[in-house]
């Protein structure tokens, strides 16, 4: 049983997705349908979290593998080590999420929106969890298609230019991904991950290093990120920055610092810089942001930039905290997006010229907007500031110079969400709040609520994390971090 | 004795799947006369089926039992996998394009003779792959090339028809010219004609910088060129696949590029092996010319079957990097990327069909639009075509560019990789652009008229549609299977 769980949990929803797209089933069913199984699949994954080892949270477990294409040595073969099992968590928590409030908001077509959603949870899954370098790369372009598609056809007037713009930039970084998985995959004689064992090649491993940076996306390379984000409907820009991002990070962690630890050493002052700069950047952009998704968006540039200067410090403490920053960005911004999704419905409009106010009269709103926010900007307490911490103290094990430009990207992260608070709620009412629309309802509570309830679980709890990444096992990078 | 003429044995089973179509053929052609017009169509449809599953059962059992390839009926062709799965390809791509043909409105007072000029065709390909000589490789060329020359102008009332026609018999009687006199002048620099024994004479003669043989070797190449319209040999394939009849250029381009390309395989290692440093290069650059054209023409392409054509010039191109590795990786991925390619084309192609019979005019991408909403299955179907092509998971068009690169990485020609890689990522905006088309519209003008009534639903063409879906998307999860069979075929050649 355990070894088919993994599998489980990347099949159950593309299985959802087929008996979506092949039985006629009315408009209500197809939601009804996808929403089932994606709680289902979260079920599934607290069945994982059960059976998982956490002792041994660094090697892997709930491991399955099939011979697939043995000519070149490629088998399925997938399974999860402590991180990925976050991650697969993180996954099912927001796509059951971002599927409930397309569910509430009515989505035109909905047989092909629902089912292209629970294809996206499936395929990102997927990557959370293959073990092998083609699966992954399967898996990889198997979310491009999808989101491709969702944000085509129900995103925003500027939807084509968006779509556009994001499609050749993550191709481009997948194709130098491939090439580079052909190149190691062909001279080690295996494309399995574990059994091929680290390379040296700085080419090969910028191949990587491209396909992940703009997924991320890291500073040089956000140019899609603005009109995706802006353009998308609210729950696939959710799932596009809380989720998809992560799969990059991921990507840096799993493979780039698990498989090419020389470069990783000699490039590694290039991506911390990389990595500041899109700190810095990407905070003082979303403080001058006109709009809330554009807070939102260049928010979550800044924090990839983070989470990227904890992984690249290798040590245990910033790999902990960029995983527990994962987690914690991931649930913040699909929170946010989709509160962004809540003001746009009732003012007509996300720009904070327009809001403001929107406090009176709305309690419920008020309260988890605020919560959010708070936790967002790294309140002492709050599992981000637990997050944030840890990667800096791993950071400033690199160079104290980081953990200084990380701090202050922090206070920079307070001003852009008080501002974006005050902004819708404070202030003089702006005229989209006083023209009406009413408090969250309870179909709205019922997405949100435990979104932030899991929040602030771990808020009291982040070392349920941090603490159980990476245990004693054979994640080869751990090894050599550990020595 | 005076007049004893020296038969050589036949190998009949050998000949079997080709002889299969000929009697088809035959049998069609019987019928455009003999049978009532009322029953003609189907009746000729039927057989024309009949030939191509005969023909794919016999070399099915042709590869089955082929397993040490050798010289048949006076080694004028050669018995072996590579080329009864190369048969297999060409004939299942016919069969396909009879279902595709059916409900072609036009020149219904002369269908028989389609369906006998098609199988004769498929019989003339089937033959070809099998060429063990340079005579039997020029007489089987132009056999299925004469056909398809009058597929093409099949539809004399419609003047793109004809010039395409017109232009395929000018331009290719072009081809065939090189081919012949390339052939001329190897025969007259090693005084031989089977390939193996090119090679040997080469060999023993010490002839490989001869400039008799390299000059032929040239002029062979660009001949096979012309057939697999690879750049820069590429210019009648724009305007015969747009103005000959839709399943005709389904055919076409699934079939043609087909027997091209696996010939194009087998002369060069088995005749040129000691001239291998000069046509490997020639084709990576043959290679190149044909991803750069093809790929950047078809940006600006309105009309969709201007579109696949100027697509399939440059997947000709990914099929050049496999042979020009030259390698044992390189001989699967060029088998292995056949059957996908195949079936993408052959299926978008037909969609293509499906929507001109609707509409009564030619297919653009504007006109394309709100058919993947109105026609779930071929949209679906076309969808995943396109992704096939820009070769994305999950589809057979994915392993195929894998192998394809992995054989140039082998070969350590990384600088063809990253040619092919770019290509690949250009292609993307026009392959997603049909995507974009089907299902992004304009609300402002929705309808539009069908000719002659609400549309056509044929049964046939959507069986076909879903077929070449099932290769598709089956060639990716069942890669091993595939693989194991194009290994096989491959070791036929001394690769």
């Amino acid at each position: 049983m355990n070894q088919w769980l993994t599998t489980t949990l990347i099949f159950l929803p593309i299985g959802g997705a087929l008996a979506i797209w092949l039985t006629p089933m009315q408009r209500l069913w197809a939601g009804v349908t996808a929403l089932l199984v994606s709680v289902v699949e979260i079920g599934f994954w607290i069945v994982s979290l059960v059976r998982f080892d956490f002792g041994e949270a660094g090697s892997l477990q709930l491991e399955q593998q099939t011979s697939w294409l043995s000519d070149l040595h490629v088998s399925y073969h997938v399974g999860l080590y402590g991180f990925s099992l976050w991650l697969v968590g993180l996954t099912a928590v927001a796509m059951a999420a971002a599927i409930a409030y397309g569910f509430w908001a009515g989505r035109e077509r909905p047989r092909a929106y629902f089912g292209l959603m629970l294809l996206l949870t499936g395929a990102v899954v997927g990557v959370f969890s293959a073990q092998d370098l083609l699966v992954f790369y399967v898996f990889w372009e198997a979310m491009l298609i999808p989101l491709y598609v969702l944000v085509g056809i129900w995103g925003g007037a500027g939807r084509a230019i968006a779509t556009l713009k994001f499609v050749i930039y993550t191709m481009v970084g997948s194709l130098l991904m491939l090439a580079s998985i052909i190149a190691i995959g062909i001279s080690q004689g295996t494309f399995d991950l574990l059994e091929g064992g680290p390379s040296s090649s700085t080419l090969v491993f910028l191949g990587f290093a491209a396909a992940f940076a703009v997924k991320a996306p890291l500073f040089p390379l956000h140019g899609w990120l603005p009109e995706a984000y802006r353009e998308s409907p609210p729950e696939v820009a959710a799932v596009l920055s809380g989720v998809v991002s992560k799969t990059a990070a991921y990507g840096f962690l799993r493979i780039a610092i698990g498989k090419f630890p020389e470069p990783v050493q000699d490039l590694r002052v290039p991506i911390l810089v990389l990595a500041a700069c899109g700190l810095v950047y990407g905070s003082l952009i979303a403080f001058r942001a006109p709009d809330m998704r554009g807070v939102i968006a260049y928010s979550s540039l800044a924090q990839m930039g983070l989470i990227t200067l904890g992984l690249f410090a290798t040590n245990l403490a910033g790999l902990n905290g960029a995983v527990l920053q994962m987690v914690n960005h991931g649930l913040l911004s699909v929170t946010l997006f989709l509160l962004a999704g809540v003001v746009e419905n009732r003012a007509g409009s996300g720009e904070f010229a327009r809001l403001g106010g929107m406090a009176r009269g709305r309690p419920a709103l008020a309260t988890v907007l605020m919560t959010t926010g708070v936790i967002a900007l790294a309140v002492p307490g709050s599992t981000a500031f637990a997050g944030e911490f840890l990667i800096l103290v791993g950071v400033f094990a690199t160079g104290w110079i980081w953990a200084v430009i990380g701090a202050g990207a922090i206070l920079l992260a307070a001003m852009y969400m008080l501002r974006l608070i005050s902004a819708v709620l404070h202030r003089d009412p702006g005229p989209a709040a006083r023209a009406g629309g009413q408090d969250l309802r309870p179909a709205e509570l019922a997405v949100l609520v435990p979104l932030v309830a899991c929040l602030l679980a771990l808020s009291a709890w982040p070392a349920a994390i941090s603490d159980r990444s990476f245990g004693e096992g054979d994640f080869p990078a751990l090894r050599d971090i550990l020595r | 004795m005076i007049g004893e003429v020296v038969t050589p044995s036949v190998d009949w089973f050998a000949l079997g799947p080709v002889l299969a179509l000929l009697a088809a053929s035959a049998v069609a052609l019987l019928a455009a006369v003999l049978v009532p017009p009322r029953l003609r169509k189907a009746f000729s449809a039927a057989v024309c089926a009949a030939g191509f599953t005969g023909s794919f059962v016999a070399a099915a059992f042709l590869y089955a039992y082929s397993e040490e390839g050798g010289g048949a009926v006076a080694d004028a062709i050669v018995r072996d996998r590579f080329g009864a799965l190369a048969q297999l390809i060409v004939v299942g791509s016919g069969l396909l394009a009879v279902g595709i043909s059916y409900s072609q409105r036009t020149r219904d007072d002369h269908v028989g003779e389609y369906y006998a000029l098609l199988a004769a065709a498929g019989g003339g390909m089937a033959f070809l792959v099998t060429a063990n000589n340079l005579m039997t490789l020029f007489l089987s060329l132009e056999w299925f090339s004469i056909c398809l020359y009058i597929l093409c102008a099949l539809e004399v009332d419609r003047v793109a028809s004809l010039e395409a026609g017109l232009k395929y018999l000018i331009i290719g009687g072009f081809g065939s010219a090189f081919l012949l006199f390339g052939s001329a002048l190897v025969y007259g620099s090693t005084g031989e004609l089977g390939f193996a024994d090119i090679a040997s004479a080469v060999a023993a003669g010490g002839l490989s910088d001869d400039v008799l043989l390299l000059v032929g070797l040239a002029m062979l190449i660009s001949g096979l060129a012309f057939k697999a319209s690879a750049a820069p040999f590429h210019m009648w394939t724009p305007d015969a696949y747009e103005g000959a009849p839709t399943p005709v250029t389904a055919f076409m381009s699934a079939a043609t590029k087909t027997v091209a390309l696996v010939l194009t395989l087998r002369v060069l290692v088995t005749a040129f092996p000691q001239e291998e440093e000069l046509w490997t290069v020639a084709l990576a650059v043959i290679a190149c010319a044909s991803l750069a054209i093809g790929n950047l023409a078809a940006l600006t392409q309105r009309s969709l079957k201007r579109l696949l054509a100027y697509s399939s010039i440059s997947h000709a191109g990914f099929m050049l990097i496999a042979i020009a590795a030259n390698n044992g990786l390189g001989g699967r991925a060029l088998l292995y990327y056949l059957i996908p390619y195949s079936a993408m084309s052959l299926g978008s192609f037909a969609v293509v069909a499906a929507r001109e019979r609707e509409l009564g005019q030619p297919v653009t991408l504007d006109n394309l639009a709100g058919l993947g909403w109105e026609r779930p299955v071929l949209g679906v179907a076309m969808w995943t075509f396109m992704l096939g092509f820009a070769g994305l998971p999950p589809t057979g068009g994915f392993f195929g560019k894998f192998y394809v690169f992995a054989a140039a990485y082998d070969r350590g020609w990384t600088w063809l990789i990253i040619v092919g890689l770019a290509a690949t990522a250009v292609s993307l905006y026009y392959y997603l652009g049909v995507i974009r088309a089907l299902y992004v519209r304009p609300t402002e003008r929705l309808e539009l008229v069908p000719a002659g009534g609400s549309p056509p639903r044929e049964r046939l063409l959507t069986a076909a549609v879903v077929g070449a879906l099932t290769v598709t998307v089956g060639s990716f999860f069942a890669v091993q299977p595939l693989i194991d069979l194009a290994r096989d075929a491959a070791t036929a050649l001394p690769l």
